[in-house]
């Protein structure tokens, strides 16, 4: 604490140069913090995944339906303790490019089955008793500006013609991660109206008495409905999700390398930065070894002044793309999960003080070397 | 009294012997110093005076614990600092080393009295106490109105000031100054060797000062001249051999 004064000095002696540096690092980890959030929104539907929860689809693909009848035979297996099933129902809001995941769900049993949905008793008996009815996430509310009692009318991609909906209900999540951007109504609803694939769902969505079971159950339900003109193919919640993401590509591939290059970038930025600084000092730097200051002294005068634009800078940054995040999702309900939260911060602080120490490493190790006679010599 | 023939000066602060420098460039041998033998008393004003590449920053180098002899050793106090690692070189340094450059080496994003504190921030001492030592070395050098002044705001005289309170801040046991007025004009030499004699006479430093200028040189005690690494003819005490 003694150096601060030396510190600050140092830190504003070019303070076009230190502001530059301090917004490379503000930039790369803004960069940071969309890119985590990106991936995090690929990746919450697999960690928000009910670990007592699987998803019964049929073997060919999600896109074929499986039969109404399965359900009483799916709670007759040995450890399922509840089964609801829903279709996609794919409709939009007014524009295509309004678009928003809405399902036709079983009203009996959903909510049972997703316990971290939370809707208000008084709105949820309000929606079993109109079938037209419909509850919509908090987000979805707020995106649109609907409220209880508003008449929404959605354009059908699967099931053509407009349909006509009441909100009835706004739920919320119980956790912050949460999807709060759906919709869902009466299953009954789309069956009456549809014309084709009646008494057929989309999927099922079982909760087990025993996560261990998890296997064991998914495995006896596969051989159930073996041989016949609906296989399944039963998973964990979980594993379905991951597979969902990677359909959309290596996600995670293409955050790490953009990720691999914005920090070698940032790297040469900011060690070339400390190694223009520490050529400019040899001087003083030497002048300070000559009046007693010790190698490691020297070493950490420059290697503190590196952190601490690493630190302003990435803590800059990092706050910037916590603020933009908390606009929600810019993508109009692609990222339902546009969230940045308190443990990617922190890692991305890590990070910038990780890059800032690598950076200032070889040349604090130049200063921390120098040779009095030598850097005094020299004009 | 200096004495340069090697016999034994008892209680010479600074005492020399058999030193040499040799460099190898380009897979030649320099001999810079040779055999030197040096006796200085405490409270001495030595100058070393020589034509370019006589040695003679070589052998402040050398003094200061800024470099080690090829051979020979260097006593200060008592203490043989060719025995001394690098790191504890440093640290003497700390303790008994005083720096008056040539071109001052202040650092110009610190105030005079940032830079004056420099030498103090390695000690244990207070903030308190720390500002009442730079606060008595500026006064010491008649800069106490310009403390919060940067060394671009002073002229190349208060700048040579404040790089002498810097070197005597922390009550060095001896101050080696290297062209102390090389680069400044008649009056502000005069007024720096004016101040470095104070120093010598009033305070008791010892003071090893290499300089080309010979009204410099003739404020000192004694005068050694230095030619191609030994120190050659008798001192000269006084304007006289």
């Amino acid at each position: 604490m003694k150096h601060l004064a030396l510190l600050r000095a140092n830190l504003f002696r070019k303070k076009l140069r230190t502001a530059l540096t301090l917004g490379s690092f503000a930039v790369a980890l803004f960069l940071f913090g969309i890119l985590a959030v990106v991936r995090g929104a690929f990746q919450q539907g697999v960690d928000v995944a009910g670990v007592d929860r699987l998803i019964i689809i049929n073997k060919v693909a999600i896109i074929q339906p499986l039969p109404l009848s399965y359900k009483a035979r799916i709670e007759q297996i040995p450890g399922v303790q509840d089964v609801t099933f829903a279709n996609w129902f794919g409709g939009y809001y007014q524009d295509e490019r309004n678009f928003f995941a809405n399902f036709a769900v079983d009203v009996d049993s959903y909510l049972r089955v997703y316990s971290e949905f939370v809707v208000p008793d008084d709105q949820w008996a309000a929606f079993l008793e109109d079938r037209q009815g419909c509850v919509i996430g908090e987000g979805l509310a707020e995106r649109f500006g609907w409220k209880v009692g508003d008449r929404i009318p959605l354009t059908g991609t699967i099931f053509p013609g407009t349909w006509e909906f009441n909100v009835r209900a706004i739920y919320k999540g119980k956790r912050l991660q949460d999807d709060v951007n759906s919709m869902f109504f009466h299953w009954n609803y789309l069956e009456e109206r549809r014309e084709y694939t009646k008494g057929m769902v989309g999927w099922y969505t079982l909760r087990i008495e025993n996560p261990d079971d998890a296997v064991r159950v998914a495995q006896t339900i596969d051989a159930t409905f073996a041989n016949s003109p609906y296989e399944t193919k039963a998973e964990t919640e979980k594993a379905f999700a991951a597979g969902w993401v990677k359909q959309m590509g290596n996600i995670e591939f293409l955050i790490l390398s953009i990720g691999t290059v914005v920090f070698f970038t940032l790297l040469l930025v900011t060690g070339n930065t400390m190694a223009i600084a520490v050529r400019e000092r040899v001087r003083e730097l030497a002048v300070l070894k000559a009046v007693g200051y010790g190698d490691t002294t020297v070493l950490l005068l420059v290697l503190a002044e590196s952190l601490v634009i690493a630190g302003i800078g990435g803590g800059f940054g990092i706050v910037l793309a916590k603020l933009f995040t908390m606009r929600g999702d810019p993508t109009g309900g692609l990222l339902p999960f546009f969230y940045l939260g308190e443990r990617t911060m922190v890692a991305g602080f890590v990070f910038a003080l990780a890059v800032g120490a690598l950076s200032g490493l070889i040349p604090a190790v130049t200063a921390m070397r120098l040779r009095v006679v030598d850097a005094l010599r020299r004009v | 009294m200096v004495r340069v023939d090697g016999g034994r000066a008892d209680g010479a602060l600074i005492q020399l012997r058999g030193v040499d420098k040799t460099y190898v460039r380009g897979g030649e041998e320099l001999h810079v110093l040779q055999g030197l033998n040096l006796d200085v008393n405490q409270g001495e004003f030595v100058a070393f005076m020589g034509p370019s590449g006589s040695g003679k920053s070589t052998l402040l180098n050398l003094l200061g614990g800024l470099d080690k002899p090829s051979d020979g050793s260097i006593i200060v106090a008592g203490e043989d600092i060719t025995e001394l690692s690098l790191s504890e070189l440093t640290e003497w340094r700390a303790r008994h080393v005083g720096f008056v450059f040539q071109m001052y080496n202040l650092i110009p994003v610190l105030t005079a009295f940032q830079n004056v504190e420099l030498p103090l921030l390695l000690t244990r001492l207070s903030r308190a106490e720390r500002r009442r030592h730079v606060e008595a070395a500026l006064d010491l050098v008649g800069l106490a109105d310009r403390m919060q002044h940067y060394p671009a705001q002073l002229s190349g005289g208060q700048e040579q000031r404040v790089g002498i309170a810097r070197a005597i801040v922390a009550d060095p046991t001896f101050l080696l100054c290297d062209e102390p007025t090389g680069d400044l004009d008649r009056k502000s030499a005069d007024e720096i060797m004016d101040l470095i004699l104070r120093l010598s006479r009033e305070q008791g430093k010892t003071v090893l000062m290499v300089t080309h200028d010979p009204l410099a040189a003739d404020r000192a005690d004694v005068v050694l001249h230095l030619e191609k690494g030994v120190l050659v003819g008798a001192p000269t005490v006084g304007g006289v051999r």
